[in-house]
């Protein structure tokens, strides 16, 4: 039912929409939506209430060859059910703001249908009970988010990133394929609980990569699942595809590139607990990736002009936060974080989003400024959502994000001491980039004062509010069980929470001492510092201070390099070996030298052959003597023994 | 009785359209069309009548033919050959529908060649002798070789011959050995070839000979070049027929003859046969990629597509420790099954998409395009559907067989199975990449705002192919269910011969 009501609205939306107008479209697909959040968070409530009631059960039967079944089905827990809420609420809210954000597209039919469409291939990702499904949920997001990517179809650059984004998340899901293939190949079965069970048998399994090398199953799995993390949820070095996806409309850059697809990755590593917790080696790969990310596509945020590549910069890093916990083995850490992001990241995005409206379009923010004053509740929420992205004591980011450093400054597995440098400096840089978009866009010199800016329409503000509301308060109610109590121990294998987190939790608030004890709050509040002296006081000096470090500047402006890489670096020698392999191996050699090389040589030969049936007597008498004697010959040859 | 009235059924159909004559140019089509619909339905009778449970030949008929040399008429089926034999009837139809779309002369003969084409096709999928299987094997050759070289482009001769001295050289070697069966065995039907007393070098010898044969058509690199040169020649409806099932004919020569036949030479060549699947998959998908004309792009991406059927039929032969694995054999053949169902359905569907456009702007070249959909969103959207189906999105028909195969893959070895895989970067690289190029972007081409979206009549075929492409994707279940026992019974005969 939450499955099938947004497919539903989507496909009602696709065949009538034109003929019985937006009203139908939208009304029929936040329909369907709708429906879904309420059984979502009725599926919620009855687990909440009994988190025995798990329910695992197939739908139909995939396929069957003799002895081998692969089912399709659903496994519902509290960590699914929690994602379905999360994804369902954000998506509803996505739905309500894109009526007034896309009333003038003349694709909008086509639109609220992607967007329910992709909520119907979210939720199959999450409610999967084996790993066809969640391949299928899998690649399903990926076609929808390139759809939606390349919405614009007429929009070069729109067209080019779809094209991008779809390429490096495949490499991401063949990595994903060959882990599945190498659990099926040990286990004989896709089914989650069946592997889970049967999982702690193939620790002492290994197999050989090369006749010198050999290495564990589990480990090898769990790297190759990740890889298709790494895709989906754009760790280094596949991240290149996200800040490009920015060139579909807004309201998609929240729902699918910072709220739910792109946290399907960390979701797939809470699901995979079980495997992961066998194997310290794929944990610490997880956790130096995360940190990688987190730490250094957060600089990257730094240089970024457009309003909306900030924030998918920042999505980078915090999806860098919540791969880091995951390595950690605090999957509920991470989980909570990528709830509560998913909430003020969305926020975020749809407050640019209505600047951006409200701007027509404008996206550079050196052309903003002083907007606080136009834009009275976009302001005020986007005040709340940085607030909650770096972390203010006791809004929603601050309560997952300290709770998942604690986890990483107590770890000591191999790379927990470079994570945790790097997501502590993650912390500074957070506020930074946060802080400065803030002050560029709302503060500063005012440059609307002759043509006044409007607060756009009701549809967008209802949905701010309501998201603004969660990004402040959620933590406070959830934060006791989710990340410290049992909530999740009917669908997470991890270590207790004293062995995570090294300390007692005993309510929020004493939650939020303990944590002003840490040095999170303090470098946060060094970065705001530093980003209110840089752009309100001295607005100048960032010029100077990029100027002074050009290379460093280039270096960051220029993404590492790493877009230069992928592009002229791996997509460029795609076109030039399947080139070279063409003319050369196809056309030279195989069709030139062999197929019509023989054409010509047969022709040739028998050109000459031509010569001898020439049609003169004396040609023929000659040729027969000649033969005859040659037979002769033979014959006197084989019949007389040498002696 | 009903097999052999849907052999003989077109054939009746084409004499008709023949006697009657190029006047009545409605008629014809009504009757080619209505035919090949009545040839479709009875097929579903067929499939109906058909018992999936059992593993033996259904709907035999047996009569003595030329009694000198033991050749018989004898047909049948199985659940090997009923999907390819409804993969025939369902595409013929379509083809026919969409015949006078463009302007040909002589629309009457096109029709008469395509149903006489159909009558042979069946009839190779249904026979049970070899040499009635030979007979029709080279009888299907003199309408393709028509429809290419009358119907055709402008360097069509060149294609015509290609086409027909490759495929005519590969089936002269596939005679003798099926000659060279006869004396040992002394009999034409294909069963008793199962029990010839071969020693290895004969089984080699005489897996080499059909891999001539079913290599060509398949085709397998190298000897692949025949078909991007006879696709871009040949009419719309040739392209698809060619791609749809001509091509599978190499799959099923192999499951029907080489397998059985010459287990052990397969068994012996199996690493051979793996690399030729594998440079398949990876070095003709490069080559596709760079293609600029976009019905060679797609033939090229049919060449790698097949490449994972020839490495259905043979990586799990290729066994390091000595045990073959019947689930395994089972998981990769049934895999190699539904990659050719798969891939005549979606490729069919691109080559009617690229006639489509080629009928109204009249070139293939990819830059000649770009921006499509804004003038016909219809078929954009269909365009954009069928190019995901060949890239093998989940939910589709591609992706059922490339991932069974790569599952089985995986249990012989890691390496192959992730060299295979390499089709999920390489096969979305060049069909987005066309798509990007042809159906996205702004439209620079004058000439693309003046098109028409398709008709009515254009966009059947395509929606019946989506749906099937879909259903199959979706739900596979039922049709591995009517080849799985077919196959099981072919998996245990071969890993009872090969051991």
């Amino acid at each position: 039912m939450a499955l099938l009501s947004p497919l539903c609205g989507a496909l009602l939306a696709a065949v009538f929409g034109k003929s019985l107008g937006k009203w139908f479209t939208n009304s029929v697909t936040i329909l369907g939506v709708l429906i879904s959040l309420g059984v979502s968070t009725l599926l919620l409530s009855i687990l909440i209430e009994d988190p025995s009631q798990v329910l695992n059960q197939s739908i139909y039967s995939w396929m069957k060859i003799g002895e081998l079944e692969f089912q399709l089905g659903f496994l519902i827990d509290n960590l699914t059910a929690s994602m379905m809420f999360v994804v369902t609420f954000v998506s509803l809210m996505v739905h309500i703001y894109s009526i007034g954000y896309m009333k003038d597209d003349p694709g909008y039919h086509r639109f609220f249908s992607y967007i329910s469409l992709f909520t119907f291939s979210m939720l199959s990702l999450l409610m999967a009970n084996n790993f066809l499904q969640l391949f299928f949920g899998w690649e399903a997001v990926g076609v929808m988010s390139y759809l939606l990517i390349g919405f614009w179809y007429t929009k070069a650059s729109a067209i080019k990133a779809n094209f991008k984004a779809f390429i490096i998340n495949r490499v991401g899901d063949f990595s994903l394929l060959l882990g599945i293939a190498l659990l099926f190949a040990n286990l004989g079965t896709l089914d989650y609980i069946s592997i889970f069970k049967s999982a702690e048998s193939l620790s002492n399994t290994s197999i050989s990569i090369s006749s010198s090398l050999n290495v564990s199953v589990i480990t090898l799995s769990c790297i190759l699942l990740f890889g298709g993390a790494m895709g989906k949820s754009a760790q280094m070095p596949l991240h290149v595809w996200l800040p490009d996806s920015m060139e579909g409309p807004t309201p998609i850059s929240a729902l699918i590139h910072a709220a739910t697809m792109v946290t399907a990755g960390v979701f797939m590593l809470a699901r995979m607990s079980p495997l992961y917790e066998l194997s310290t080696s794929a944990l610490s790969f997880v956790l130096i990736i995360g940190a990688t990310t987190a730490l250094f596509t957060g600089f990257l945020g730094l240089v970024q002009n457009d309003i909306k590549r900030v924030i998918a910069y920042s999505t980078l890093s915090q999806l860098g936060y919540m791969i880091v916990a995951a390595g950690v083995s605090a999957y509920s850490a991470s989980l909570f974080h990528l709830m509560t992001h998913a909430f003020f990241k969305a926020l975020l995005f749809l407050a640019a989003g209505s600047v951006i409206v409200a701007l027509h379009h404008q996206q550079d923010i050196r052309k903003m400024g002083g907007l606080y004053r136009h834009l009275p509740f976009t302001y005020a929420t986007s005040v709340i959502g940085t607030l909650a992205l770096i972390g203010f004591p006791g809004f929603s980011g601050f309560f997952s994000k300290d709770a998942l450093i604690e986890a990483v400054h107590f770890s000591n597995i191999f790379g927990s001491d470079y994570a945790y440098f790097a997501v502590l400096v993650g912390v500074f840089v957070t506020a930074l980039y946060s802080f400065r978009l803030l002050f560029i866009v709302f503060h500063g010199e005012d440059k609307f004062k002759n043509n006044p800016v409007k607060e756009p329409s009701i549809s967008i503000v209802i949905p701010l509010i309501l998201l603004a509301i969660p990004s402040a308060l959620i933590a406070w109610p959830t934060i006791g069980p989710m990340v410290f109590g049992d909530f999740f121990t009917n669908s997470i294998m991890q270590p207790s929470a004293y062995d995570l987190f090294g300390f007692q939790f005993t309510n929020p608030i004493n939650f939020l001492f303990h944590a002003l004890k840490s040095p999170v709050v303090y470098i946060a509040g060094f970065g705001f510092i530093t980003a209110f002296y840089l752009y309100i006081i001295k607005p100048d000096l960032p010029q100077k201070i990029s100027e002074f470090l050009r290379p460093i500047h280039n270096l960051l402006l220029e993404r590492y390099y790493f877009d230069y890489l992928i592009e002229q670096g791996i997509g460029q020698s795609f076109k030039k070996i399947g080139n070279v392999f063409w003319t050369l191996g196809d056309i030279r050699i195989i069709d030139d030298t062999l197929v019509n090389g023989i054409g010509r040589n047969i022709h040739t030969i028998s050109s000459k052959f031509k010569k001898i049936q020439s049609g003169y007597i004396y040609h023929y008498a000659f040729m027969m003597i000649l033969s005859l004697s040659l037979f002769l010959g033979w014959v006197i040859f084989i019949t007389i023994e040498p002696s | 009785m009903l097999l052999n009235t849907i052999i003989i059924l077109p054939f009746i159909a084409s004499l008709l359209i023949g006697l009657l004559g190029k006047d009545y140019l409605r008629l014809n089509y009504f009757i080619a069309l209505s035919s090949s619909v009545i040839l479709f339905l009875l097929s579903l009778y067929l499939l109906y009548l058909f018992d999936p449970l059992s593993n033996e030949y259904q709907f035999q008929t047996q009569i003595n033919w030329i009694t000198q040399f033991n050749i018989q008429y004898y047909i049948g089926i199985d659940g090997i050959s009923l999907p390819l034999i409804l993969l025939t009837t369902f595409i013929t139809p379509l083809v026919i529908m969409t015949s006078n779309t463009s302007q040909k002369k002589n629309l009457h003969q096109y029709l008469a060649a395509f149903l006489i084409l159909e009558s042979l096709m069946i009839g190779v999928f249904s026979s049970l002798d070899a040499f009635l299987f030979y007979i029709f094997w080279e009888a299907m050759l003199i309408p393709m070789f028509i429809i290419i070289g009358v119907w055709g482009g402008t360097n069509r001769i060149y294609a015509t011959v290609k086409f027909f001295l490759y495929t005519f050289l590969g089936s002269v070697f596939m005679l003798l050995a099926l000659i060279y069966l006869h004396f040992k065995t002394g009999s034409y039907a294909i069963n008793d070839f199962y029990n010839a007393d071969l020693s290895l070098n004969e089984q080699i010898i005489i897996f080499l000979a059909f891999l001539f044969a079913f290599g060509v058509k398949i085709p397998m690199w190298p000897v692949h070049t025949w078909l991007p040169d006879a696709h871009v020649e040949a009419p719309t409806g040739g392209s698809v027929i060619l791609a749809a099932i001509l091509l599978k004919m190499g799959g099923y020569g192999f499951l029907r003859f080489s397998l059985p036949i010459a287990t052990e030479g397969a068994v012996y060549l199996s690493g051979f046969m793996i690399v030729l699947s594998l440079i398949a998959i990876i070095y003709i998908g490069m080559v596709a990629i760079a293609q600029n004309d976009m019905k060679k792009l797609i033939a090229y991406s049919s060449i790698s597509h097949m490449g994972f059927v020839t490495l259905g039929c043979f990586v799990y032969l290729y066994s390091s420790n000595d045990s073959l694995n019947l689930e395994t054999t089972n998981l990769a053949i049934n895999g190699a099954m539904i990659q050719m169902i798969s891939h005549g359905l979606i490729s069919a569907a691109l080559f009617l998409c690229i006639g489509v456009m080629y009928d109204r702007l009249h070139t293939r070249k990819i830059s000649d395009y770009g921006g499509v959909i804004t003038v016909m969103p219809k078929f954009g959207a269909l365009m954009v559907f069928f190019a995901l189906s060949n890239a093998a999105l989940p939910g589709t028909s591609g992706f059922v067989g490339e991932f069974i195969i790569i599952l089985a893959s995986f249990k012989i070895n890691a390496w192959i199975a992730m060299m295979a895989a390499t089709t999920l970067v390489i096969g979305a690289f060049y069909t987005l990449w066309m798509l990007k190029r042809v159906i996205f972007g702004t439209v620079v081409n004058e000439k693309i705002n003046s098109l028409k979206e398709i008709t009515f009549i254009e966009s059947l075929p395509l929606c019946l192919l989506a749906t099937s492409i879909l259903a199959i994707g979706l739900w596979p279940g039922p049709l591995f269910d009517l080849m799985s026992n077919s196959i099981n019974a072919l998996s245990e005969f071969i890993l009872s011969k090969a051991s």
